[in-house]
């Protein structure tokens, strides 16, 4: 560490800082609670200071002219900007410094939006902690150098993990403009959540039919490489040069022989299906050697070692082997397979899933057979599903009442306190459907009803019109306990109606639980690995929540469907979409600018004490053994600066984090 | 109230993780104490022991180190860096006369704006309770507040 003087600014500022200040009111947003006026005044008074003005919004044109004619004027060589914070508007100012003729490096922004007036309420205090931090970037910016940004080179491929509607979308879109897609995807299928449902709201348009299509594209497409079964592990590298890989796990079939003819699911020595299906919610069997549906992208079987005899007794006829014939697609030697790809940009479209309804054990899901939720209905209705889309209760019998309970696991304290957004829609959808299906009377059981969307409050009303019930209240319980005789047999929803004001019993035949939509329970594992910004409920954080919605704070990773919040298909396919035209805007341009935050080495000072080798996470530094210094490669520094922190003799620095620049700050905060 | 020592706070917040958490808590409009006044730097791991001394030396009355979760560092493993250097601190603190309490390091993710008004309320709470670092310039600071 290098602290020459007591007062670094004293030294370095030698006169020669021309500093321009301007403080924004941003309307009322700053100025309601900083005394502006006090900060511009006491700014101006600062060692340095040339210019010092307030200005109603410093990002607007004339707020940004005002600091370019400034520079030409009186000959500013600092700028200094207190606004909002830098991850909204930095960007904007240094452009404007660079316009006025400076390096935009000479610029630096203070937070007085987000960090103060947003926070604290006395004035007094507030505009004092303003001037305080103000001291700081002034007496900061004086140490300001020079610098240029660096550009990386952007590889052209990219990775889609996840392959539901968000991600095929994804992948299509920026395939047909011909980028090379890795479609990655973690189940035997593409598909999703959407492959499972029957109709979509509220045009009631069958998924299948407009889901498959799409499916089909992207197992055809030139440009699609297609991992099915298949999870990546480990990510390294940053914007424009992933180096990815991803596992295959065994299928125990070779899948580019394997036609899809199903001759060995037929022929397995197992005559009928008798394990639980993973695709239909376990309502369903299947064999151990299967397809998870009949539109199943790709259309190759796959084989369970956990239930196929060969696998646990070795001693199968083999069957299916027999049937396969020359083919040769089965192969029980087939083994986990690790694939390294390089990419330059990645979309993250893992999905959601959906609450477990056994967390709220009075709704009486996993306790009574009739309760189903609303995933598992929509297997039940659907033509495709494990009844041929007959609704039928687990004893057979067709119900002639349902009670459909809205929000479980959604707007609630005590599980998700979130709105899953779609179950309002999805759950009109299925009474239409089961009324349509079975005839019976369908009660909805609901807090409000949200239908924010085109066509929805429309169909809404079409429900009505139709004649299903409708009981604002959060239901109490679900229970078989009968006090009259017609709930003997049934199952009673109690919940108060509080538009009539008076606890009601419902005795349905079928209950529906409308469960929310959560982060997946691995979301971790995945954020962890792709090192993508902290987020507590699972879904992934996006960079900004208005403008930048499908970015996340780490270059090159971009977020699409349900990942990062719950969200209905039109939302999911419009973000898809939008992140396809980021990756594409970054591949396009061939390179990315990145902030020049790196490090280096100062030869003379370093003493060759080997300890910042041993803290770059990067492996940038390595020693010289001719000098005897440590060598900083600054392709491979990303800049968080932990090395420069480590040095004992100051020779390690880092670009806009120099020591004297921060110790400058903290010396200025603390008038 | 105009009696009460008002301490003076420095924050060390990491680019990706706390001082995103102080933004989303400007955001949401949350209300905190105005004590302490954040210094960004762009990992937890950037954070000098000498910066840290640096302030104390300079009037801090206490100091907050904000930093990724354990395992969230966007470097990596930043935060371990911090984590060690702050520890080992905190043991050297009492000799030069400070008080290890006044000094404190916390993870707090981006989302958690909530966390970080309740982190800094009690930060500054304890250290108005141990009172300013330099006692001679004790009467000074309760008259500036």
């Amino acid at each position: 560490m290098r602290l020459e003087s007591e007062n670094p600014l004293t030294l370095s500022n030698n006169g020669s800082s021309r500093i321009g200040f301007y403080v924004c009111h941003c309307g009322t947003n700053i100025a309601g609670v900083v005394d502006v006026q006090a900060l511009a005044e006491y700014a101006a008074k600062l060692p340095g200071v040339v210019v010092s003005r307030e200005y109603k919004y410093m990002c607007s044109d004339p707020g940004q002219e005002l600091i370019q004619q400034d520079i030409k004027g009186n000959r500013l060589n600092r700028i200094v900007v207190a606004s909002c914070s830098p991850h909204l508007h930095e960007q904007t100012f240094r452009t404007a410094t660079a316009k006025g003729g400076l390096n935009p490096f000479y610029f630096h922004m203070v937070n007085i939006r987000e960090h103060v007036s947003w926070v604290h309420e006395d004035r007094t205090r507030a505009t004092q902690k303003a001037k305080a931090l103000v001291r700081a970037a002034i007496q900061r910016v004086s140490f300001h150098k020079p610098l240029e940004r660096k550009r990386v080179p952007i590889h052209p491929d990219v990775l889609i993990l996840g392959g539901g509607i968000a991600g095929i979308h994804a992948a299509l879109t920026m395939a047909d403009a011909g980028k090379h897609v890795y479609l990655v995807e973690r189940d035997p299928t593409i598909g999703g959540h959407m492959a499972k449902f029957d109709k979509t709201f509220p045009t009631l348009d069958c998924a299948a039919c407009i889901l498959t299509p799409k499916m089909s594209m992207v197992r055809a497409h030139p440009n699609i490489t297609l991992w099915t079964y298949s999870e990546v592990t480990h990510v390294e590298g940053y914007v424009g040069n992933f180096k990815v890989k991803v596992k295959r796990k065994p299928r125990y079939i070779h899948e580019e022989l394997c036609t899809g003819c199903l001759a060995c699911v037929d022929a397995c020595v197992y005559k009928d299906a008798r394990y639980p299906d993973e695709f239909n919610l376990g309502l369903g069997k299947r064999k151990p050697i299967y397809i998870p549906f009949a539109q199943a992208t790709p259309l190759v079987v796959l084989i369970d070692p956990e239930t196929c005899i060969q696998f646990k007794s070795g001693k199968c006829k083999k069957t299916c082997v027999e049937a396969c014939a020359e083919r040769r697609a089965i192969d029980f030697e087939q083994r986990e397979e690790t694939k390294e790809i390089e990419v330059g940009t990645i979309i993250l479209s893992t999905g959601f899933q959906v609450f477990d309804a056994k967390r709220i054990p009075n709704y009486g899901y996993g306790i009574y057979p009739n309760v189903y939720t609303a995933l598992e209905i929509e297997r039940l209705i659907n033509a495709s599903g494990p009844t041929a889309g007959e609704v039928v209760l687990r004893d057979g019998r067709k119900p002639q009442t349902v009670g459909i309970i809205h929000c479980v696991g959604s707007r609630d304290e005590n599980t998700n306190r979130w709105c899953s957004r779609v179950c309002c829609m999805y759950s009109l959808k299925l009474a239409h459907l089961l009324k349509e299906h079975t005839g019976a009377e369908v009660y909805n059981f609901y807090i409000d009803i949200r239908t924010p969307g085109k066509g929805f409050e429309e169909f809404y009303d079409r429900l009505l019109k139709e004649g299903v019930h409708f009981i604002r209240g959060r239901v109490a319980e679900v229970t078989d306990w009968a006090m009259t005789p017609d709930e003997e047999g049934k199952l009673v929803i109690r919940a108060e109606d509080t538009l009539a004001g008076f606890v009601r019993r419902v005795p349905v035949d079928l209950v529906v639980l409308s469960v929310g939509l959560e982060g997946h329970a691995d979301a971790e594992d995945v954020r962890r690995t792709f090192n993508i910004t902290c987020s507590t409920e699972g879904f992934f954080l996006e960079r900004h929540p208005k403008l930048a919605p499908v970015d996340t704070f780490t270059d090159g990773i971009f977020l699409a469907g349900c990942c990062q919040g719950p969200k209905d298909i039109p939302d999911t396919v419009a973000q898809a979409g939008a992140a396809a035209a980021q990756c594409m805007a970054l591949i396009d341009r061939g390179y990315m600018e990145i902030e020049p935050n790196t490090a280096w080495i100062e030869e003379e000072l370093c003493s060759g004490c080997h300890v910042c080798i041993a803290m770059c996470p990067y492996t940038a530094i390595h020693f010289d053994a001719q000098k005897k210094v440590a060598v900083l490669n600054e392709a491979l520094c990303k800049g968080c600066g932990t090395c420069v922190a480590a040095c004992p003799s100051g020779a390690a620095q880092q670009n806009l984090f120099r020591d004297e620049q921060l110790f400058a700050e903290v010396e200025g905060v603390l008038v | 109230m105009n009696k009460r020592f008002d301490p003076s706070i420095v924050g060390f917040f990491c680019n990706w993780c706390t001082y995103l958490a102080a933004d989303l808590a400007g955001t949401s409009r949350m209300k905190y104490a105005p004590n302490v006044r954040v210094v960004r730097t762009m990992c937890s791991g950037r954070v000098d022991p000498q910066m840290i001394l640096w302030a104390f030396r300079h009037g801090a009355d206490g100091v907050l180190i904000g930093g990724c979760h354990p395992g969230d560092c966007h470097y990596q493993e930043g935060n371990y860096k911090a984590l060690r250097r702050i520890t080992l601190l905190r043991t050297m603190l009492p000799q030069f006369g400070i008080e290890p309490e006044r000094l404190r390091l916390e993870w707090i993710s981006a989302s958690e704006g909530e966390r970080l008004r309740d982190v800094v309320n009690e930060f500054t709470e304890q250290i108005r309770r141990l009172g300013p670092l330099r006692k001679e310039a004790a009467p000074k600071a309760a008259m500036a507040a």
